[in-house]
């Protein structure tokens, strides 16, 4: 109760609320005696209407009656076992959680403390093994499935198929590494991919860089390779290689393998080329914890092996 | 006269006599609150939207977001492996009003900072099956073409610094340069990934 701003405030619901079970009782009580006269007449209270329309003051069917006061007794034990009064926290220390006074057993931390008991040995079992051995345990390929459906499936789709710029998974086509180590920091810590915009630069050789890019992969598009060629290898190199490649530790693509995260096409290519790209994959470590990385990490090495 | 007898043969004393009944509910459940430091108080880090994400939620706003997107994280387990921590009363006391929500049609959105990127916000908004195809929520494509409305945002800030919000006159001289040459998409991306972080992203 040292939430409040100061000590008046638990007084203040106390009194309200003892004050209005106290009257509630009175009430009910108060209502409860025969009002019959010696006659077993029920007395009229006085009030007449219309010359001859009289109001009676016919007690409560005893059901009834006793029905409130059975909804008042348990307004008061609840009271005394739950939160509410005011002044005390309730006899069975309930909280639904607790984040200031620490050491409460709320409804909240019993259910993640059960989960865990339920769990936790489940998940470090799972973190003894290798993830090329979980790719063989149905179980644990399933859960991963299940944590890959509630996590994942935003961005590289529910089948893990990707979306233009987001990768797909399925393949065997790595921007950051396929191994589980590179798949696992990519959960664990996300990745920045950039893809500066060129555009500035290059201004009319755009095209030719274009053409140049798509040739590498068997593809042809309008534009002079040679001067193509020749900007590559002063701009592009660095990260997507002489061979263009790629270079996995920095994220960029390989250029000759015909997969294209962004779309293959000639207009594709050259928007990426003027405008740049970023991609980002979040980092999940901090949020998911170890064990759920872990068995992502084997659910997601399983779908390309 | 009895207040009995008064109370039945007066309407008015009828209805003040009811509206003293029904007040103690009330003056016992809801007057207290306003004196709890754990809803009043904001949490440690809590800062005032800036101008860029303030904009971009009065865009949240106007869409209506919240009748489909819930803020509200309940402390359950089913919905903190989900979500992320649950929210806490200290987290919404710059919200004039919170965007709690009452139902979810799409996901709860009180964590969603961080959570993707914004390229992906963009994507998502401009059409939400381009990256999630079972998705059934309507796409804003407009958005990325109307510029963040810029022309009463100071006022906008100064009204919510009236509420308690501790904006300093700085920030509200300076809140329609923050505004310039951006769109109601980029503004509705800047909320959306301010969106929950003052805790970390810990279940």
């Amino acid at each position: 109760m040292d939430d409040f701003v100061s000590s008046f405030w638990p007084w203040y619901i106390f009194v309200i609320v003892a004050g209005s079970i106290i009257w509630l009782f009175y009430l009910v009580l108060s209502q409860s005696h025969g009002v019959k006269d010696k006659d077993h007449k029920i007395e009229p209270t006085g009030h007449k209407w219309d010359e001859d329309l009289e109001e009676l003051n016919t007690p409560l069917p005893r059901w009834w009656l006793q029905l409130f006061i059975i909804t008042n007794v348990f307004g008061l034990v609840y009271l005394f076992l739950y939160p509410g009064s005011g002044l005390f926290g309730g006899l069975l220390g309930w909280s639904s959680a607790d984040y200031r006074d620490t050491g409460a057993t709320g409804q909240y931390e019993t259910e993640m403390a059960d989960a865990d008991a339920q769990y936790s040995a489940l998940y470090e079992g799972y973190l003894k093994q290798d993830i090329a051995t979980l790719t063989a345990d149905k179980d644990a390929i399933t859960t991963g499935s299940r944590l890959f459906s509630t996590y994942c499936i935003q961005c590289h789709g529910s089948d893990a198929g990707g979306a233009p710029g987001f990768p797909n998974l399925r393949d065997s086509d790595w921007l950051w590494g396929g191994e589980p180590d590179q798949i696992k920091h990519t959960i664990a810590q996300g990745r920045i991919g950039a893809m500066p915009a060129w555009g500035a630069v290059l201004g009319k050789n755009t095209r030719d860089v274009t053409a140049y890019v798509l040739s590498m992969s068997g593809k042809k598009s309008s534009g002079d390779l040679d001067i193509g060629k020749e900007k590559y290898d002063q701009l592009c190199v660095a990260c997507h290689g002489a061979d263009g490649k790629g270079n996995i530790a920095l994220g960029a693509p390989d250029l000759t393998d015909n997969r294209w995260l962004y779309g293959g096409s000639a207009r594709s290519v050259e928007k990426s080329i003027i405008e740049g790209r970023n991609g980002k994959m979040p980092a999940f470590g901090e949020f998911l914890g170890e064990g759920k990385v872990h068995l992502l990490t084997a659910y997601v090495y399983s779908l390309s092996y | 006269m009895s207040i009995q007898k008064s109370a039945e043969t007066n309407v008015g004393v009828l209805v003040i006599l009811t509206i003293v009944v029904i007040s103690f509910g009330l003056l016992v459940e809801i007057v207290p609150l306003f004196f709890m430091k754990s809803l009043t108080e904001p949490i440690d880090g809590l800062k005032p939207r800036t101008a860029l994400e303030q904009a971009g939620r009065d865009v949240y706003t106007r869409e209506g977001c919240y009748v489909c997107h819930s803020q509200m994280i309940r402390p359950f387990r089913a919905e903190t492996e989900r979500y992320g921590h649950y929210s806490l009363a200290s987290e919404f006391v710059y919200d004039h009003p919170f965007q709690w929500g009452s139902k979810r049609t799409g996901p709860d959105l009180h964590r969603v900072g961080g959570r993707y990127s914004d390229e992906w916000h963009r994507i998502h908004m401009i059409n939400p099956r381009d990256v999630v195809p079972e998705s059934v929520m309507p796409g804003y494509p407009w958005l990325d073409t109307t510029p963040a409305d810029a022309s009463d945002i100071s006022e906008r800030l100064a009204t919510l610094r009236m509420l308690g919000v501790p904006y300093t006159d700085e920030d509200i001289k300076n809140a329609p340069k923050q505004l310039e040459g951006k769109t109601e998409l980029d503004a509705l991306i800047a909320y959306m990934q301010s969106l929950g972080t003052t805790i970390p992203a810990v279940r």
